[in-house]
């Protein structure tokens, strides 16, 4: 018999040497209390959360978590039942009602991840023959999509916009083109050049699709994300998001203004043979997003925790993912996964916990630690994270 | 030179700068195996290749091209 785990022997002697030069696994943390959204126990200590996602710190928001309670009680604890037969309720339509009025959009789709809402979304729209056109550092729910699907898969460097253009050059003309795109790329927290992009997809009659997973509920005047800010929301064809991260639940959706988009419904598989999100999460989810259309004050406070938080890493001589701050992620980089275990389990012993990002997840083979800040950060917390930082990479002889 | 040898010869010549350790190129020269090329190289390496001939080796085409030889007939395919 052939062992098929046999094939991950040199990921699990990579684990082994690396746990066995006294490190804690950083994959395999536990948060035995929730606090807020900023502050959990782990390992018995207090912990400040600084990788959860959790951008407009929604999780604890006392609306939200009555909505929650309301339909629980109301409507019970799932649905049982895929979208298209027994799994819809009232509430799946509210919450959709809820994205269109938040993107001005004439239609929404919510499924029950945001990976499937990517699986479904790209697999349905680039069939055999189509070309899909991708930013090579896409998330793994953008690739598995292009897998899923029969379409010619074509990848160009990172942000590049002149390599985009490259490519688009070069395909059939009468092809069916998708490019995909993201708002900000969680790993170093950049920010896509979309008004460029856009606008090339549009010169070559590709159709467009961005990922705002990470700038939902943050970036753009009324929290639309990057191609909000960029000015080109009304010339992206489809745009996914999640409700893990600023929405502070769990589920993905699809909006659009295409007049056909409906018809998705009936040929996306991932929407279709899996079963639709409990009703307190989309009551939840759809209370998050409708606070989150005025959540002005908070988005202002979040950018200032960003700057902050970005300056005083760089003035402790961390290099960092972005020159400038471009979102809610700052990435630090180390220079090993040896390095990056180490402090990323000093800044745990002195009560942070970061988000440990290694190969093949990150770009270029880099080590990541990334902070991922919340609108709930106080400016205290703030300059006590930094001091963390401090301490932590003085300890491990990183600064 | 035939026309074959013509397009070894350069995709030899936009191997060169990727060929850190002076690997000698045959026909059977692989990338992952005796290049050592790693997805970022490949990427890299790739972009030059379509730029020098003005094609297009999508993903799923990359994927069955393991020696130089093969990635040849590929590009003579696609250049037709
Ligand atoms: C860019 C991007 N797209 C999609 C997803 C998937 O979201 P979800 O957690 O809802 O499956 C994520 C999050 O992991 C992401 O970072």
């Amino acid at each position: 018999m052939v062992d098929l785990l046999s094939k991950f022997d040199p990921l699990i002697e990579e684990r082994e040497t690396l746990l066995g030069k006294g490190v804690r696994d950083p994959f395999s943390l536990v948060m035995e209390e929730v606090k807020s959204p900023t502050v959990a126990i782990c390992n018995g200590q207090e912990t400040i959360l600084l990788g959860t996602y959790n951008y407009m710190g929604m999780t604890f928001d006392p609306d939200v978590i009555d909505a929650g309670k309301d339909a629980l009680e109301n409507f019970g604890s799932g649905t049982t039942g895929s979208r298209v037969l027994n799994g819809t309720y009232r509430g799946h339509r509210d919450c959709e009602d809820a994205l269109k009025e938040f993107y001005n959009m004439d239609h929404a789709m919510v499924y029950s991840t945001g990976y499937q809402a990517n699986l479904g979304t790209i697999s349905a729209l680039a069939g055999k023959g189509d070309y899909i056109i991708l930013d090579i550092d896409s998330h793994a729910s953008i690739y598995d999509g292009c897998s899923m699907g029969n379409a010619e898969i074509v990848a160009f460097r990172h942000n590049d916009v002149e390599a985009l253009e490259k490519r688009l050059k070069r395909l059939p003309e009468e092809a069916g083109k998708l490019v995909v795109l993201e708002g900000v790329y969680s790993m170093l927290g950049d920010v896509a050049p979309l008004k460029e992009m856009v606008a090339v997809c549009k010169k070559y009659g590709a159709m467009t699709l961005v990922d705002e997973a990470h700038s939902m509920g943050f970036v753009g005047e009324n929290g639309r994300g990057v191609c909000e800010e960029a000015g080109v929301i009304d010339d992206v064809d489809f745009i996914i998001g999640t409700f893990s991260k600023s929405v502070g639940t769990v589920g993905g959706f699809c909006v659009s203004n295409h007049p056909k988009f409906e018809i998705l419904r009936l040929v996306s598989r991932p929407y279709i043979f899996t079963a639709s999100l409990p009703p307190s999460v989309v009551a939840t989810a759809t209370t998050s997003i409708r606070k989150l259309m005025h959540a002005g004050n908070k988005r202002a406070h979040l950018w200032e925790n960003s700057k902050t938080l970005h300056k005083g890493l760089q003035d402790l001589g961390y290099t960092l993912g972005t020159d400038t701050p471009q979102s809610a992620i700052i990435a630090v980089v180390l220079e090993d996964l040896t390095k990056g275990a180490m402090l990323w389990q000093a800044l745990l012993e002195n009560g942070l916990y970061v988000n440990l990002a290694r190969p093949p997840a990150t770009p270029k083979g880099m080590t990541l630690l990334r902070c991922s800040l919340c609108a709930e950060h106080t400016a205290e917390q703030v300059q006590q994270i930094l001091g963390m930082f401090e301490a932590a990479g003085k300890q491990v002889g990183v600064i | 030179m035939t026309d074959r040898s013509a397009t070894f010869a350069k995709v030899a010549e936009q191997i060169t700068p990727f060929n850190n350790k002076g690997v000698a190129l045959d026909e059977s020269t692989t990338f992952a195996g005796d290049l050592e090329w790693d997805s970022l190289t490949v990427m890299d390496f790739v972009a030059a290749i379509e730029d020098e001939f003005d094609i297009i080796i999508t993903m799923n085409m990359q994927a069955e091209i393991e020696t130089v030889g093969q990635l040849v007939d590929a590009v003579e395919k696609l250049a037709e």
